[in-house]
């Protein structure tokens, strides 16, 4: 069923998506090594801000778009077992991703457009930059709109059928980006492009961080959607058990659709343009966001002890020792789950306004969101690309040890360069620093710490050099026939749905009523302000 | 699969619904009604003032204890630079002539005999006293006495009485001299705690800020009142609040010492 061109047009996402991983990796662990006591400090800290731009859109932006748009495209073939229908848009869309990025990195590498991939108003960058992330944004529209249209072409082929779970859950992240990103599209279209084209000097920062708060948080969630996919579809027949529950599988993704919008607030704890109420409610819903988590941890812990106990495991933790290790999915999935079990607990702390004081901008956020994404996330992406790989490229994927070497020193890696932050972050250690003294004596024993990080980053680039070998390696491996591509089957199979699990109307419907009751006053209330704007700070001289 | 889906017989559709609305409610009731009122205790005068706070709408700030500003402006009077230049003799020698009228109280030379309780204006500030003028024929500063005297006064004449007695020494009264009198914490270094800042950061004869009065040697029954006065808002003249956020937290024990304390200097 997955035809030639389309393994091509899921390749190309894939390559895409890892060769701006790994460029941004690599900077990366620059920013770890020049603000590290070992070496000379470079001396401009513009150079720091351009490198940690470049990280954060490439990271941000380019590589799990990339990665979820490919992995879209595969499972309409594989999950749907249809033809992939509108592939001259799909590749569109790529070209849009690429000349996107492209046309964003010129400004940065320029020292142009050094505002971090969070815009920070009242920065403002060169145009071309925010014209790059618009390219993006709307290359992955396209992506949004082919999903819907190709889950439209199967329903009209099979009315009444229960839509498949990988497809399904494809739709809520699909949903959930378009959505969530009208967030910053506004706050570039109408706030910051015309300061940064010139036709204004001014910009109303608090308004526009309100409208990033309505992408920033849920762009997550479609960054985590992938990773959860692999959960649910591809964990458990890779290990040789079966899904716990395919309808639980349905209540957690409709419950992200609902709860990971409007609650975006939560990174404005500390600003004072939102009253205090605003911020209580968006709390409020950031603590319901752990239920579709926790539901999803219970049921593929669930789904991997039935593989355990299928292979033999007895005893309430006999079933743990008779996992298939040696499998890169079991390793990824148990080390994403660690990973998600730390990020998660900093995520806690995160949401309470209360203790957010203590760690707001300090590099215990910087070590959360990596927890989250460059581990619990990333891991997955990993193990996508594992298990997919013999069937984009009819090649068998033969290198096991390596696979594991590679995913056992991104969790180690992992782990080594955020945990040091964490700590630091609680005693105060500021986020997106250039320059440490060192010779400050209350910094001086912080040295130790940044050591630490700049170690556990040169983990992550040899774990990523590994996985780009690993990749490369498989397109010169040996031709082979393989079985048809299965998803995760179910413990008990799936005849029909609940018409509420089966579509979107209900849950769409929910996210943006819930949109709006949380983001509406907010937003009314700053546009209605007057004199709120501030003069603009242009980077790198004007435009 | 066939059951329409926004039916209130399906149920997937009622639950999650009203699930979500009932979060959403309870959410906002904790966070728009019980949470603000339990911060600011008595400060949220209505239900709807702290769902207005809560949601970020900006107001005006206003301590509880404190009455609302009567007009928009507490004054009319712009302190500027132009009080600092240097002394205008032939503006002393006019002001000399209008002060006649005010020795009654003020004394002959802006030293009030013991008794009248008026304050002095011998060596004040030009700026200082030039506003109080002001706001008296304005109307910002209340005063029965005051009022029906500066009406007449153009503002060339107050700014030549404001001259006058800044150029005047004050005389020590007899009886003053010699009392010591310990400083009290409050006018060295306020009360943090209560947002009072001290009184001699302002108030020093060193500092010489604009539109503010020297206190020292002030008669104790004057700066009893216009402590007072500050306190229950009676007097609203001061800028930004200034007197009246430093006042609303003293007690009449304080502003006793206080004014015992200014008295005795």
């Amino acid at each position: 069923v997955f035809s030639k061109d389309s393994r091509q047009l899921v390749l190309a996402h894939f390559w895409v998506a890892f060769a701006a991983f790994f460029a941004a990796l690599l900077l990366g662990e620059w920013q770890m090594v020049i603000r590290s006591p070992l070496i000379d400090w470079i001396g401009n800290p513009e150079l720091y801000y351009r490198s940690v731009t470049a990280h954060g859109s490439a990271m941000g932006y380019v590589f799990p778009t990339l990665v979820a748009m490919g992995f879209g495209y595969a499972i309409v073939e594989l999950a749907l077992k249809q033809p992939l229908a509108g592939k001259r848009w799909a590749w569109i869309g790529l070209i849009l991703v690429v000349l996107g990025t492209v046309v964003a990195m010129i400004p940065v590498s320029l020292g142009k457009a050094s505002v971090l991939y969070t815009f920070y108003p009242p920065l403002i960058a060169h145009w071309a930059y925010y014209i790059g992330i618009v390219l993006v944004v709307v290359g992955s529209w396209i992506w949004v709109a082919l999903m819907s249209v190709n889950l439209r072409v199967w329903k009209k082929a099979h009315p009444g059928e229960a839509v498949p779970l990988p497809m399904f859950a494809n739709l809520a992240g699909a949903y959930l980006w378009a959505w969530t990103s009208v967030g910053a599209a506004v706050e570039i279209l109408f706030l910051i492009l015309p300061v940064a084209l010139g036709f204004k000097s001014t910009i109303d920062a608090g308004l526009s961080r309100v409208f990033f708060s309505w992408t920033l948080h849920a762009i997550v969630y479609f960054w985590l959607m992938p990773a959860y996919i692999a959960f649910y579809t591809l964990v458990p027949r890779a290990i040789g058990g079966r899904l716990y529950s395919d309808v639980m599988g349905r209540i957690s993704f409709v419950l992200f659709l609902v709860f990971s919008m409007p609650i975006g607030i939560h990174h404005l704890f500390q600003d004072p343009q939102v009253g205090a109420g605003v911020k209580f409610l968006h709390a409020v819903f950031t603590a319901m966001v752990s239920v579709p988590t926790l539901l999803t941890v219970f049921t593929i812990t669930a789904s991997v002890e039935i593989a355990g106990r299928l292979r033999g495991g007895t005893g309430a933790l006999g079933w743990v020792k008779a996992l298939p290790w040696h499998n890169p999915m079991m390793l990824a999935v148990a080390f994403s789950f660690i990973l998600l079990g730390f990020g998660g607990a900093g995520g806690l702390i995160n949401m309470s306004y209360q203790l957010d004081f203590a760690v707001h901008n300090t590099q215990w956020i910087t070590g959360h969101f990596h927890l989250i994404f460059a581990g619990a996330i990333v891991i997955m992406y990993f193990a996508v690309a594992y298990d997919l790989w013999p069937h984009l490229t009819g090649r068998a994927l033969l290198q096991g040890g390596m696979m594991k070497a590679q995913l056992w020193l991104w969790f180690t890696g992992m782990i080594i360069l955020t945990f040091p932050w964490h700590v630091v972050g609680v005693m105060g250690m500021p986020r997106r620093m250039a320059y440490f003294d060192y010779t400050n004596p209350e910094i001086a024993p912080q040295a130790i710490t940044v050591i630490l990080s700049a170690i556990g980053g040169l983990l992550l680039v040899i774990s990523g050099l590994l996985f780009l070998l690993v990749l490369l390696r498989g397109h010169r491996g040996s031709l082979v026939e393989l079985p048809e591509f299965r998803f995760s089957q179910p413990v008990h199979a799936v005849a029909r749905v609940p018409v509420a699990l089966n579509g979107y109307a209900l849950w769409l419907a929910l996210m943006i009523g819930l949109s709006l009751v949380n983001y509406g006053y907010p937003i009314a209330q700053l546009v209605a302000l007057k004199q709120t704007s501030v003069p603009a700070v242009p980077i790198g001289g004007t435009p | 699969m066939n059951e329409p889906l926004f039916s209130l017989k399906n149920r997937w559709f009622t639950i999650s619904v009203a699930a979500v609305v009932i979060m959403a409610a309870i959410a906002a009731a904790i966070g728009f009604l019980w949470l603000p009122r339990a911060h600011a205790r008595d400060a949220m005068a209505s239900i709807w003032e702290s769902i207005c706070s809560a949601a970020g709408a900006p107001a005006r700030y206003r301590s509880p204890d404190q009455p609302d500003e009567k007009a928009i402006y507490p004054t009319s009077v712009i302190v500027s630079s132009e009080f600092t230049g240097p002394v205008d003799n032939v503006a002393v020698g006019r002001g000399a002539t209008l002060a006649l009228q005010c020795s009654m109280c003020h004394g002959a030379r802006g030293t009030a005999s013991a008794g009248t309780n008026a304050p002095h204006l011998a060596g004040q500030p030009p700026s200082s006293t030039y506003k109080q003028l002001r706001d008296f024929k304005s109307g910002h500063r209340p005063s029965a006495v005051m009022q029906p005297l500066a009406t007449n006064l153009s503002d060339q004449d107050m700014r030549d009485l404001a001259a006058f007695y800044s150029q005047q020494q004050r005389e020590t009264l007899v009886g003053h001299a010699g009392v010591r009198v310990d400083v009290p914490r409050i006018a060295s270094n306020g009360s943090p705690m209560r947002n009072v800042g001290a009184c001699a950061t302002c108030h020093s004869p060193g500092v010489a800020r604009m539109a503010t009065p020297i206190i020292d040697g002030l008669p104790a029954a004057y700066i009893v009142d216009q402590l007072k006065a500050f306190k229950s808002g009676r007097r609203a003249n001061d800028i930004n609040q200034q007197m009246r956020n430093a006042a609303h937290a003293l007690t009449d024990q304080e502003i006793d010492v206080l004014a015992k304390y200014y008295a005795s200097r």
